[in-house]
Parts: structure tokens; sequence; C-alpha cells
């Protein structure tokens, strides 16, 4: 039996100028919000862009962008809905409001098929959130999108700092482009712990993001979450690695 | 629609398998259509036939065999098909199905002990059994 699906996945991402897999080892250290920031800084600079939001146990890059009731078009393929200018694929078209209890080789298989169907035409960046860690997700984002450059998340905490260091190890080991680290939440009495672990393990070190009381209230409100300090520190953050000396 | 895209999927991995074993021409395409999936057959077969138009796979002879989905829950072992419990999906949960067959698990549990976690035993998707081609071998 052959599996037909993973020979086009190539031709699915041929028209995409760059794709950045946001990725972190720990859970809620901010990739989500990161990853649709991201995609809301590169779209509001004219950029095209598109948001694939690859958790299937908690897809929530919808909750960040504040939107519901869409549906992908069907079109030979089919095709992601457009908003904030942001072509956005997610799982939550197909499983709602319900839980998706999925054992592995389901995993692969449902971002297989995503991966196969899903047309994203031409684009300048691709985004795509991950989950927390090294399951599925990651290996067929390594598999499958040889050109993807990581973009890893961390805060200060060492439960944090420890585990990223596994998927740097791993990143490294399938030798896949690491753009750098992104600290996030930083606090003023752990300044300079994440720039400290990015060194050690070899990758370049991207920037602070401070912990901002006011960005809980910016969820689901793009207007809101431009204005606040996160998403200004990010921008400098994007200017720096994505805008100047644009390679690609 | 989605069947094109799928459709497509085959036509590249025929290619690719006949061009790598250097043939000529392919003769016969044997695809398995797993019932999970709910491919509208004639618009599958509609794309195929056009995809195929000026390429070594043009007169390949399609042949279809139908798979049933039967699943298996983890949890108690019960095994039930597919058929059994298809009427009782509504449209937007069946179209979620076609287009991402593990979405199952949103909105069926085991008939038995309510469990979301089962597998599918077969039946899941569109697989390509076998193809000849004329001439090649390495």
């Amino acid at each position: 039996m052959i599996d037909p699906r993973e020979k086009i996945i190539k031709e699915r991402f041929r028209n995409i100028k760059r794709i950045v897999s946001v990725a972190a080892g720990k859970g809620g250290v901010g990739k989500t919000l990161i990853a649709t920031s991201l995609a809301l800084a590169l779209s509001r600079r004219k950029y095209k862009v598109g948001l694939f939001d690859l958790d299937f146990y908690g897809p929530s890059c919808h909750v960040v962008l504040g939107v519901k009731d869409i549906f992908p078009k069907e079109e030979k393929g089919i095709i992601p809905p457009t908003v904030y200018d942001i072509s956005l694929m997610s799982i939550i078209f197909f499983a709602k409001e319900e839980p998706l209890p999925l054992r592995g080789k389901e995993v692969s298989d449902a971002i297989i098929e995503l991966m196969a169907i899903t047309r994203w035409g031409s684009l300048d960046f691709l985004i795509i959130d991950l989950p927390p860690g090294i399951g599925e997700e990651t290996l067929e984002v390594i598999r499958f999108l040889r050109d993807s450059e990581f973009l890893l998340i961390t805060t200060p905490s060492k439960l944090s700092l420890e585990v990223v260091q596994r998927l740097i190890k791993l990143l490294k080991s399938t030798n896949v482009n690491i753009l750098g680290l992104i600290e996030n939440m930083a606090m003023n009495n752990y300044m300079g712990v994440s720039k400290k672990l990015a060194n050690k393990n070899g990758i370049q070190f991207l920037g602070s993001i401070r912990f901002d009381k006011e960005i809980e209230p910016a969820i689901g409100n793009p207007e809101k979450l431009v204005s606040t300090q996160f998403f200004t520190e990010l921008e400098k953050i994007v200017e720096r690695i994505f805008l100047t000396n644009q390679s690609h | 629609m989605h069947e094109w895209a799928l459709a497509e999927a085959v036509l590249t991995t025929v290619l690719d398998i006949a061009a790598k074993e250097n043939a000529e021409k392919v003769l016969e395409i044997n695809i398995v259509m797993g019932e999970l999936q709910q491919i509208d057959m004639e618009t599958f077969k509609f794309a195929l036939e056009n995809l195929v138009k000026g390429t070594i796979a043009e007169n390949a002879r399609i042949v279809f065999e139908t798979e049933k989905a039967v699943l298996k829950c983890n949890v108690c072992g019960y095994e039930w098909s597919f058929g059994e419990i298809i009427e009782k999906l509504d449209e937007e949960a069946r179209e979620a199905i076609h287009f991402i067959p593990e979405v199952f698990h949103a909105y069926i549990a085991c008939p038995v002990c309510g469990s979301r976690d089962f597998d599918v035993v077969r039946g899941r998707g569109v697989y390509i059994k076998s193809i000849k081609v004329l001439g090649g071998g390495k």
C-alpha cells in the first residue's frame, strides 16, 4: 500500500518563500501568542502571510485573532480563510469545540492530510505554531518541510530553559535552520539567563520580551494586541531577523 | 472538490514511481478507497481522468476497490463498523471527517464504553495498492 499524499506535499508548499516554525520545549511560554503576533506584524508590513496552527490538542491561534464561524473554501483542495489578511489553517475548522484525542500515528496522518490538501498559494511567510516538545508535529515539519526555519521560545524559568535545550539538540542533529531563541516573559531579576543558554548551545539569542500585564485583555482583539508593549517588543525582534537583509 | 487534491496526489505518486522504474507507460492503477473518508467516486474519477491527460498514465486502466471502515476501541476492545454509525452523524461532522478522517474522534465515541480512544483498523482513506507499467525495470 502506498500513501499518495506524501508526494504532493512539496508541491503544496512550493510557492512559499519562508517557512518559520515557532517551537518550544515547554507549554505556556507564549508560542501561540508569538506565532500569531509574528504573522500579524508581517502582514501589517504588507507581506503575504499564512498561519498554520499545528497544535491539535490545544489549537488557539484563532483565539488570539478572535475569529469564529469561518471555514476553508473548497477548490481542488481546501483554501485557508483569510483573517486580518492572514491565511489561517487550523484543525479547529474540522474539530470545532470538541476535544480531539489522537494517538501518535493519527497525529501524523492528520498533519499529512492537512499538508496534502491545503492550497496556500503564494506566500512570503508561512508561520507554523507548533505544540510544545518533540512529538509528531515537530517531527513531521522536520520530515516534510526541510526548508522550515525554527524560532525557539523560552521563558527565564529553569523549567523552560532545561527543556528547550533538548529541542535545540534535536534540531541541531537534524541539520535544520535554527533562527534563534526569543526570551518571553522576561523578568528583571533573571536577566541574561536565556542569552547564556543560547550562547552555551551555539544558537543566536534574538532578544527579550518583557512580561506584559496588559496582554490578557488583548487576546482575541488584534487591534488592541498590536498596541501592547509585548507586540512592540516583538516587532523590534521581527524587524531585526526578518526585515533586514531579506535573503529570500 | 477536495477529491481533486487527492486525485492529484495519486497521480503525482504514480508518475514518481513510474519515473523511478524508467517506465514508458502506466498500464493500470489500483486504488483503495477507505470508506471513512467518504470520497465522492464520480468526482474523484473525473478529476483523475482529467489529470492523467498528457502524461504517461493517460490510457491507464484505473481500478477502484472500496474498503469498509472498521474501528476498534482501545479501552474495551469493541469493534464496530463506520457503516453502523454514519447515519447518526450530522452533515457538519461527516464533512469534517471527509476532509480529515482523524477528527472522527471529535464526534464519535465507542458504542459500548463511550471512550473516544479508538483506532481505525482499516478503511481510513485513499491508498495506491499497485500499479502496472510498460517497459522500465532497472
